[in-house]
Order: structure tokens, then C-alpha cells, then sequence
């Protein structure tokens, strides 16, 4: 049966059906109990904000809350994937990355064709990504870009409830290490959720509103931003279509092409930076491949080349809104419409 | 048999040579053939720690793991991995343990419980946490065991897992194998304590140092840690101080050894003689024992080398292929 | 409200409908109109679909603007014959309020969807309506009670309606015991049971036609009629590379063609309904309870469980509805219940007429149980 419930909770019941599942899955990660050793409640916190309240008391010993060194519990997630476990490790921040980013990128992401198809490593990394939460520069970014660019490793940036559960169910089950990146501002947002397990399969993106005009290509909390643009660009007789990548690697580049196809324009819509990131990898698929369909110039609306920054009125102003995301996708339909 | 002063019988004592005389054999060719410039990339040859690999390795069955590191061709040797797959590899063929996709850094044979050899220093540590982890939720009494360098020892990683190892009682044991040299600094310069015990002692592990040319000092200090580990008694440090006959990479001129110290430490403390004499001299062996296992791996060592030469290279199709299990 | 003018509005189909698109007018103001006629198409999140007359007279006004969405029961046009004048009609449209928003109806009514534990497991279904006959709806392979989103609200406004998810369907329990189309019949005789239905009109879509035969055939005394809609069990033949390929499909790309099968004008199979498909296929346990429930419906390809000459004995009134273009399970099959059903073959419709073609499926229900009552059997 389906329910309204938040992406926090999909995250919840994902990790709770699987390790119900399969006796092989444990949780790795700082606090994700809480409490432990100390003389105070034990299961105090379940994660820094909740996520994984609860699981402790249904799966006692199976969630291992870890020191606060990430190099060795990523490390040993990853060494026990090897192993015959699949592990769920939480690294909270994705933005923590940087002090055990060895794990991943020479480890984890290689082991299967450095030694000939013969490894597995069913891995999956939760973190946290994103700005909007006024937690500034070392706890907001959209480093989606770092993992894409490296082969070996699956990402997945869902932004919805259902799309949470069975993306993160699909991580679970998958052979292959993912990276599995929750933005945080998307914690509290409902959608209707079967109660019932399901996988979403990896490189299908989602058609969240279809539009003859302009092609809007996003993820994460974007979406939300361009499904909002769309709304605007509506009442002005322009209609959008918006495509929730839903995951980065693999990426559904023919759901991405058909669109343009279609409506001859693209606006790619990245919190992350401008550079060598998702919307210039669109941008630049969609001009190699699609270039006839293409009525004007692909438009990338992104954060800009800073780090996030700390007061409220100068990250609003870092994080792509529904205004620019508009006035983007005019910039590109407007000579028509004069033309017309 | 009741003249045998050793832990071992005697078809294990022939086991112990077999192992390190294959290694040495194995690494003695790599050095000419290396030479000969027909080995694509570059070596790091484990001649002079044999005693270390297999003093550690008899104590392990294929259920135990191991976490290697760029020396990594003895460690594999005595876990089991085929010779010829890995000769295969080392020449970048099809045929090899990785499929030529790997090289000499990263052999792995994983239904030996050979986690890989590794060319980032320290990062079999938290690997091998892993593997003690996997094991105890198991419950089969498995172990793991990750060897790393004097100079892997000061990476963060090897540290933080030495703790982690130690909160969580894992059957894990950290293997030091001190041969003196990080590259070409010395253990001296990079390391302001003298015995590796020390580290272990912050992270309240139980540690041992032992010669690692003395293949009994190693095979009994490994056989008390590793047991401890299997019974549950949680992890420990074994640092095996040791010797390396060559450079930190083959065409390394190692001009910051000194003078007549390779010569000196091959006619003093070469493992394999040191072994060789002492079983000898017991009279549980026989010379011609020995030699009959000496030149049986000469040939094999040579048939591998042949093979491998001969051996298919990969298809151009293989670029892309093992990627991910699925995309 | 002057009860000469008759307003058209913006229909709600389904639970979910809160608002839809009107994407074209079929007929001018001006225009006669029969009931029946369809009038404007509409298109939902879920489905496109027509409005079709409920009301004789002229087409006095044509409201609802293409492109623009309206809210459920907003007035999109009025129908209203010669003698009414312009005046009225200005003044009906001025007076006219849209009811509230079915979201605080939703919520005075509780959910919408209610779910009982029978000795099948959990089965979900609707329920509406208070009329003094039951109705109950069951789907067809694959499918769910919201096969029945045009049809259930129309039949409830005449009986009391019960549409259920069999088992590996929709958000029912997806373990299916005895998958066979007699186990099926079980789930539904136990279902009426846990719900004290005592006698019920079976309307049986496709699969969900055979399952209420073989009820009809289990227990005479618990079905007063039976309406079979594109049914199974009549013959032999059927589309099992459709059934195969449905289960098969793992994405919207191998789905769409298969769903476009189901219907005469292939555009009916929507992104959303696909969507809504792969949803429901992806959840875990479907794909094993829908193999399982055609290896046991099929034998080499064919229908193994044919009841139509049992069923033709039986002293039981059959009302038969066929899409002309089914190209699931032939329309021929309708003759093995010649002189023995009513038969209404409907043409521009295929497999789910119910859909596509609903004012005229749910007339013919209606008039079908309405029978029944007039003239109990």
C-alpha cells in the first residue's frame, strides 16, 4: 500500500526492508546509533538528523556507529563488500569525502577491472549534498561532478521520496559501488511511497512534466526549482519539459536526446559548479549528438564558481532559482516568439 | 618425530622452503627479465622478506584474507595464487591473474582471500578492517592480516584502522615488514620511535617485533596473534624487521644504501639460507631434499616466464570491458 | 438552479483527479447532442479521455478554453434546449459555484482505498456508493481497480460498488496461493465473506471475467448476474505474447508497446499510465506473482481454463461487452455464448473497452443490473 511520506523516512524503510532482506547488509557510520559507550540513551540520535532512527533496536548489533575516522570505516565498508557483506556506510557530509577519498577513487571504483571482472564491491556510500541549509562552505556542497567523472562508481541523486527508496533499495542490491547522495533541504518533502520494497533501475530518467517548447535537464533539488520555472514559463505559453536525471552514472542520455528532439532546446539546470560538471557534460552530449535538433545554444543555469557561502542572503544568491532558471529557458525562446 | 627442535614436521618445514624458495626464485627472474626490458611498467621486488610472507601465511587457510601492497609478489606467492597467472599478469597478457588489466601492483585472487596487492601505501588497513568485520558477522573464524611498510605505517589510514580494528576486537593482525626503507628514505628519518610496538601500544593493540629473516621467529610470533585473533581476542601488530635484496623498484640504484650493504646482507642474512641451514644442520632435511625443490621451481619459475611470453595479449575489446558488474 | 439547463463539468475520474486539461471540443455550440455523445476531450495526469453526454439538447455553450485546466465539477459547458434563452443560460453560468475541491471531501470520507485481511492476505479495494444492489469490479491480469476509474463512480450513483486488487495486483498482497483462475475465484468469494456481501453483480474485466465465472460456477447462490467485459475463459485464443511481454518489460521503452495493444487508439497508453505500470511491476514480488499466475492461466500458449460451457448451463443472466478492435482476446469468443448473453460488441474500442469507450459500458451495466432487480432471476 502507498502513503504520504517523507524522503527522510523512504530512506528509513529502504535500509529497513533490505537489512529485513538480507542478512548481509549492516550500516556503518558516524552516530548512526548514537550514544554509544556513553551513559546516556543508546540509540540517542540515529544519524545526525534522524535518518536512521530506529533500525537499532530492530537490527541490534547490525548497525555499527563508527569513530570519527573515515578513511578506515569507508575503507572497511568497502573491504567488507569484498567480502560477501553489503554494507551501507554513511559518510554524513559528502563534503567529508575529501579525507577518505582514497577508499573510493583508487579502491572501491577500481577493484573490478584492475583485477579482470573478478572482484565485487556492493557498496553504497549515503551522504548528505547541498546548499539552502546555511551550513556553509565544508557542508553544502553538490560534488556530484567528482563521481561522475570516475568510472567504476555508480551515482544517484534522487529527489523524491519514491524515487529515495527504490534507488536506494537498487544501491543496496547492486554489485557495483554507489554513491548515493541525499540533499539534505529534500529531507522533509512528501511524496506517495509504496510500503512494499522496489527497485528503480539505475540510468531511467524520470519525465517529471512533458513540454513541446524547451527541454529543462536537472537533478536533485533542482528539480523541484525547474518544475517550478516550468509553472511560470506556463502562464507565459511556454511549456517546459523537465527531466529528473535521477541517476549520474549511468546516465539515461536517450530520454535526454529524444526530448531535444523534440522541443529543439536545452537548459541544463546543476547546483554544482560551472565546470566540468553535469551541465556541461549535458551540454556538451546533447551539442555532439543532437546538434540539428538544436534551434539555439544550450543554456546551463548552475551555481556559480564559488564555495557555498555562509549568510543567508549570499546563499540564496549561490543556489540556482526558479526566476533564473526562467529566465534562462526565455533567453533561448524568445526570438522565436518574435519571429512568430 | 622426536629430533625436531621445530614448530613444524617435516612436510611443513618443505612447505616453508617450497613457498619462500618459489618467491626468491620468482623474484630473481623478474629482476633479469625486467632488465631485459620486456616487462611493461615497473617492479617492486620482495627478494630478502620471503621468511615474513611465509612465516605469516602458513597460519592462514583460504576463508583468512589478506590485504597486500605494492611489493606485493610474495605475499600473493604464499597465499596461493597461481605462478603462472601472476607471471602472466606481470607481462600484461590475457591469461593473467587480472587479465592483464592489473599488472605486478595490483594482483588479487579473491577465492584465495588475496585482496589485491596495492599501489596506494597504507590502503589495505581499512580494507582489511573490512575483512574482519565480514568475518565476524560470519561467525567462520576467519582472519585478516594486511602487510604495509615502515613507510606506509606513518599514513593516517593504517593508524586510524589500527584503532578502529581495536574498538571493534576484529581478527585482524597489522603486518609492519621494516626493511629500513620508505622508497629510498630511511626508517630512521621518517620515524621518531624505534620499534613499531610503540604504535600499537597507543592504540592498546598487543604487538610483537621479531627478526624477519628468521622464518621460526616470524611463522611462531604470527601463530600466537593470528590465533589470539581467530579465538576472538582481537587484533594485533607483528613488526617483522627485514631486509630488501634489491631497489624499492627495479632500476632504483639505491645509492642511498651503503656501500657493500646488499652483499653483506645476501651472505648474512638471507632467510632462505638462514632456514636452509638451520633444518640442515638438525638433520630433519636433507641436502638433496632441498636442492630436488630447487631445481623443480627453476623449471616451473622458467615455465612460467615461457608462458607467459607466449601468452595471448588482451583484446582491444577488454579497454572497456569489467568496468561495472552492470551498467 | 434552473433544472432546464444541464451543466457539463469537468468529470472526476478517480480518486487521484483533482483537476484536468480540456485538449479539444468535438462538438460547437449549436450542436444537437444525444446522451452518449461525446462532447470534449480531457486530459488528466493519468489518462486522456472523453466526456460524453449524460444529458439531451443543444450544445448552448462551449466554456472550457483548450489548454486550460479546470478543477473537478467546474463548469465547462451547458447543455440546455431551443426554448431556454440567453438570459437563463448567462444567468445559470453566473449562479453556477464549483463544488469544493474533493481534497476536504477526501478528507471528511476518510481514505479513499481500504484494505482487508482475508485468508488470501491483505486485499485492498474501493468502495462506493449506497445502493441497494452490490457491484463488484474485478481487473484483469496485470491490472487493478483503477482499470475501472471511469466506470466505478458512474455504476455507484445506481448500487454499492466494490472494486478489489486480486492478489500480485496493484496494493493487494502480492503472494498468490493457488494462482490458478479457480484459486482467484476463491480470493473473491472470500473477499465478499470478510466484507458480509451475501449476492453481488460480478463485472468481470478480461481475466477478472474468468475468475467470476468460475465464482458464478463455486457458489451460484452468491452472484446475481455476471457482466463480462472482454473476458477470458470463453475460448481458447489469446494475445500470450501481450501476457509475456508485459511481465518481461522492465522499463517504459519495452513497456509502451505492449500497453499500446490493450487499446484501439494506441495514444491512450499515457506516460503516466506507464509510469504508473512500472511502479507497480517494480515492486518486489510482482514479477514472481504475475509469472505464476500466467503459468497457471496458460497452457502452451492458450487459455487452459475455458468455462463457457459450464457456464452457458448455469441459470444466470450474462450481459457481454467486447471491444470490435480487442487484440488481446478475440471478439469471435463472444459467439460461445450466443443466445445465451447479451452481447455488445463496441466498435473504435479494443481490449479496454471499459476505458475507452465507459458511458456506454456503464449504461449497459447499469441497465443490466437494473434488470436483475426489476426481474430477480
Amino acid at each position: 500500500m502507498a502513503r504520504k511520506i517523507s524522503f527522510k523516512q523512504a530512506i528509513n524503510e529502504a535500509l529497513d526492508l533490505e537489512m529485513r532482506r538480507d542478512p548481509t547488509v549492516i550500516l556503518l557510520g558516524e552516530d548512526i546509533v548514537g550514544g554509544a559507550g556513553g551513559k546516556g540513551e543508546e540509540d540517542a540520535w540515529g544519524g545526525v538528523l534522524g535518518v536512521t532512527k530506529g533500525l537499532h533496536a530492530k537490527y541490534p548489533g547490525r548497525l555499527l556507529d563508527t569513530p570519527l575516522s573515515e578513511s578506515a570505516y569507508i575503507g572497511a565498508a568497502i573491504g567488507a563488500a569484498c567480502c560477501g557483506m553489503r554494507p551501507v556506510a554513511e559518510l554524513m557530509f559528502l563534503d567529508f569525502m575529501g579525507v577518505c577519498f582514497d577508499q573510493i577513487l583508487n579502491q572501491a571504483a577500481k577493484f573490478n577491472y584492475m583485477f579482470g571482472g573478478k572482484a565485487r564491491t556492493p557498496v553504497t556510500i549515503r551522504a548528505m549534498v547541498g546548499a539552502g541549509f546555511r551550513a556553509a562552505a565544508q557542508h553544502s556542497q553538490m560534488l556530484t561532478p567528482l563521481f561522475t567523472h570516475i568510472p567504476g562508481l555508480k551515482v544517484v541523486c534522487p529527489s523524491n521520496a519514491y524515487d529515495a527508496k527504490g534507488l536506494l533499495i537498487q544501491s543496496i542490491r547492486d554489485n557495483d559501488p554507489v554513491i548515493f547522495c541525499e540533499h539534505k533541504n529534500l529531507y522533509g518533502h512528501e511524496v506517495d511511497v509504496p510500503a512494499e520494497a522496489y527497485a528503480l533501475p539505475f540510468g531511467e530518467a524520470n519525465i517529471v512534466r512533458d513540454g513541446r517548447d524547451v527541454t529543462i535537464v536537472t537533478y536533485g533539488l533542482m528539480v523541484h526549482r525547474a518544475v517550478e520555472a516550468a509553472a511560470v514559463l506556463a502562464k507565459q505559453g511556454i511549456e517546459a519539459e523537465v527531466i529528473d536525471l535521477r541517476t549520474l552514472s549511468p546516465i539515461d542520455w536517450d530520454t535526454v536526446i529524444e526530448s531535444v528532439e523534440t522541443t529543439g532546446r536545452l537548459v541544463v539546470v546543476d547546483e554544482a559548479h560551472p565546470r566540468c560538471s553535469l551541465a556541461t557534460d549535458v551540454a556538451a552530449y546533447v551539442a555532439q549528438h543532437a546538434f540539428g535538433a538544436l534551434k539555439a545554444a544550450p543554456q546551463m543555469v548552475t551555481a556559480p564558481h564559488t564555495p557555498v557561502p555562509f549568510s543567508p542572503v549570499l546563499e540564496d544568491l549561490y543556489l540556482p532559482t526558479a526566476d533564473v532558471i526562467a529566465t534562462a529557458v526565455s533567453r533561448i525562446t524568445a526570438r522565436e516568439k518574435l519571429v512568430a | 618425530m622426536s629430533n625436531n627442535p621445530f614448530p613444524l614436521e617435516k612436510p611443513d618445514l618443505l612447505k616453508a622452503y617450497r613457498t619462500m624458495r618459489t618467491i626468491r626464485e620468482f623474484e630473481e627472474r623478474l629482476h633479469i627479465e625486467f632488465a631485459r626490458g620486456d616487462i611493461p611498467g615497473f617492479v617492486h621486488l620482495y627478494a630478502g622478506e620471503e621468511a615474513c610472507a611465509a612465516g605469516v601465511m602458513m597460519h592462514l587457510t583460504d576463508i583468512d584474507r589478506i590485504a597486500s601492497t605494492h611489493r606485493g609478489h610474495g605475499h600473493c606467492i604464499a597465499k596461493g595464487v597461481d605462478v603462472h597467472e601472476m607471471m602472466a599478469e606481470i607481462y600484461g597478457k590475457a591469461t593473467g591473474a587480472c587479465r592483464g588489466k592489473g599488472g605486478s601492483m595490483h594482483i588479487a585472487d579473491l577465492s584465495k582471500g588475496m585482496m589485491g596487492a596495492n599501489g596506494i601505501l597504507g590502503a589495505g588497513a581499512p580494507l582489511i578492517c573490512g575483512a574482519g568485520l565480514a568475518a565476524k558477522f560470519r561467525g567462520d573464524g576467519g582472519v585478516g592480516v594486511t602487510f604495509f611498510g615502515d613507510g606506509a605505517s606513518n599514513q593516517g589510514t593504517v593508524l586510524e584502522s589500527m584503532n578502529l580494528a581495536a574498538i571493534w576486537k576484529l581478527p585482524v593482525l597489522f603486518v609492519v615488514e621494516n626493511n629500513g626503507y620508505a622508497e629510498a628514505t630511511s626508517v630512521n628519518y621518517a620515524t621518531a620511535i624505534d620499534s613499531f610496538i610503540d604504535r600499537a601500544t597507543g592504540f592498546g593493540l598487543p604487538a610483537m617485533a621479531v627478526d624477519g629473516t628468521d622464518f621460526f621467529a616470524v611463522y611462531e610470533a604470527a601463530g600466537e596473534l593470528i590465533r589470539r585473533a581467530r579465538e576472538g581476542g582481537g587484533p594485533a601488530l607483528l613488526e617483522c624487521r627485514m631486509v630488501r635484496f634489491f631497489g624499492h623498484f627495479e632500476g632504483d640504484a639505491q645509492t642511498y644504501k651503503a656501500k657493500g650493504e646488499n652483499d653483506f646482507n645476501r651472505a648474512n642474512r638471507d632467510c632462505l639460507n638462514l632456514f636452509a641451514e638451520r633444518v640442515l644442520e638438525v638433520g630433519i632435511v636433507s641436502t638433496e631434499e632441498i636442492e630436488a625443490i630447487d631445481r623443480e621451481l627453476l623449471l616451473l619459475i622458467e615455465a612460467s616466464v615461457t608462458a607467459a611470453k607466449a601468452a595471448p595479449l588482451p583484446a582491444p575489446r577488454d579497454l572497456t570491458a569489467d568496468v561495472y558488474v552492470s551498467y | 438552479m434552473d433544472m432546464r439547463i444541464k451543466p457539463i463539468v469537468m468529470p472526476k475520474w478517480g480518486l487521484s483527479m483533482s483537476e484536468g486539461r480540456v485538449t479539444g471540443w468535438l462538438k460547437k455550440a449549436g450542436d444537437r447532442i444525444a446522451v452518449g455523445d461525446e462532447i470534449v476531450e480531457v486530459e488528466t495526469d493519468k489518462i486522456a479521455g472523453v466526456v460524453e453526454a449524460g444529458d439531451a439538447g443543444l450544445l448552448r455553450r462551449a466554456i472550457g478554453e483548450e489548454d486550460i485546466v479546470y478543477p473537478v465539477k467546474a463548469l465547462i459547458g451547458v447543455i440546455a434546449d431551443e426554448d431556454v434563452s440567453d438570459t437563463d443560460i448567462d444567468a445559470f453560468i453566473a449562479a453556477y459555484v464549483t463544488p469544493a475541491g474533493d481534497e476536504e471531501e477526501g478528507e471528511a470520507k476518510g481514505p479513499g482505498y481500504e484494505f482487508v485481511e482475508t485468508d488470501a492476505g491483505t486485499i485492498r479495494y474501493a468502495r462506493r456508493g449506497d445502493g441497494g444492489e452490490t457491484v463488484i469490479l474485478v481487473h484483469g491480469f496485470g491490472g487493478d481497480l483503477d482499470n475501472w476509474l471511469f466506470n466505478i463512480d458512474a455504476i455507484a450513483e445506481k448500487a454499492t460498488v466494490h472494486a478489489l486488487d486480486l492478489p500480485g495486483h496493484g496494493q493487494s498482497t502480492k503472494t498468490v496461493g493457488n494462482a490458478s483462475v479457480d484459486g482467484l475465484a476463491g480470493v473473491l468469494l472470500g473477499f465478499m465473506a470478510k466484507l458480509g456481501i451475501d449476492r453481488a453483480h460480478l463485472v468481470g474485466h478480461s481475466m477478472g471475467s474468468a475468475v467470476s465465472m468460475a465464482a458464478a460456477l463455486a457458489a451460484p447462490d452468491k452472484v446475481a448476474s455476471l457482466t463480462l467485459i472482454a473476458p477470458a475463459g470463453l475460448g481458447p485464443e489469446i494475445n500470450a505474447d501481450y501476457l509475456e511481454g508485459f511481465v518481461a518489460a522492465q522499463s517504459r521503452r519495452e513497456l509502451k508497446p505492449v500497453v499500446e495493444q490493450l487499446f484501439a487508439d494506441p495514444a491512450l497508453a499515457s506516460r503516466q499510465m506507464l509510469d504508473d505500470l512500472l511502479k507497480y511491476k517494480r515492486i518486489d514480488g510482482v514479477e514472481e506473482a504475475l509469472r505464476a499466475i500466467m503459468a497457471a492461466f496458460l497452457e502452451s500458449e492458450r487459455q487452459r481454463r475455458i468455462l463457457s460451457p459450464q457456464i452457458a448451463a448455469a441459470n444466470l443472466p450474462i450481459l457481454l461487452i467486447w471491444g470490435e478492435e480487442d487484440r488481446i482476446i478475440p471478439a469471435a469468443h463472444a459467439r460461445a455464448l450466443d443466445g445465451r448473453a447479451t452481447a455488445e460488441i463496441i466498435e473504435g474500442a479494443g481490449h479496454m473497452v471499459q476505458m475507452e469507450k465507459a458511458s456506454r459500458v456503464n449504461d449497459r451495466i447499469l441497465a443490466h443490473v437494473a434488470d436483475r432487480v426489476a426481474t430477480p432471476a
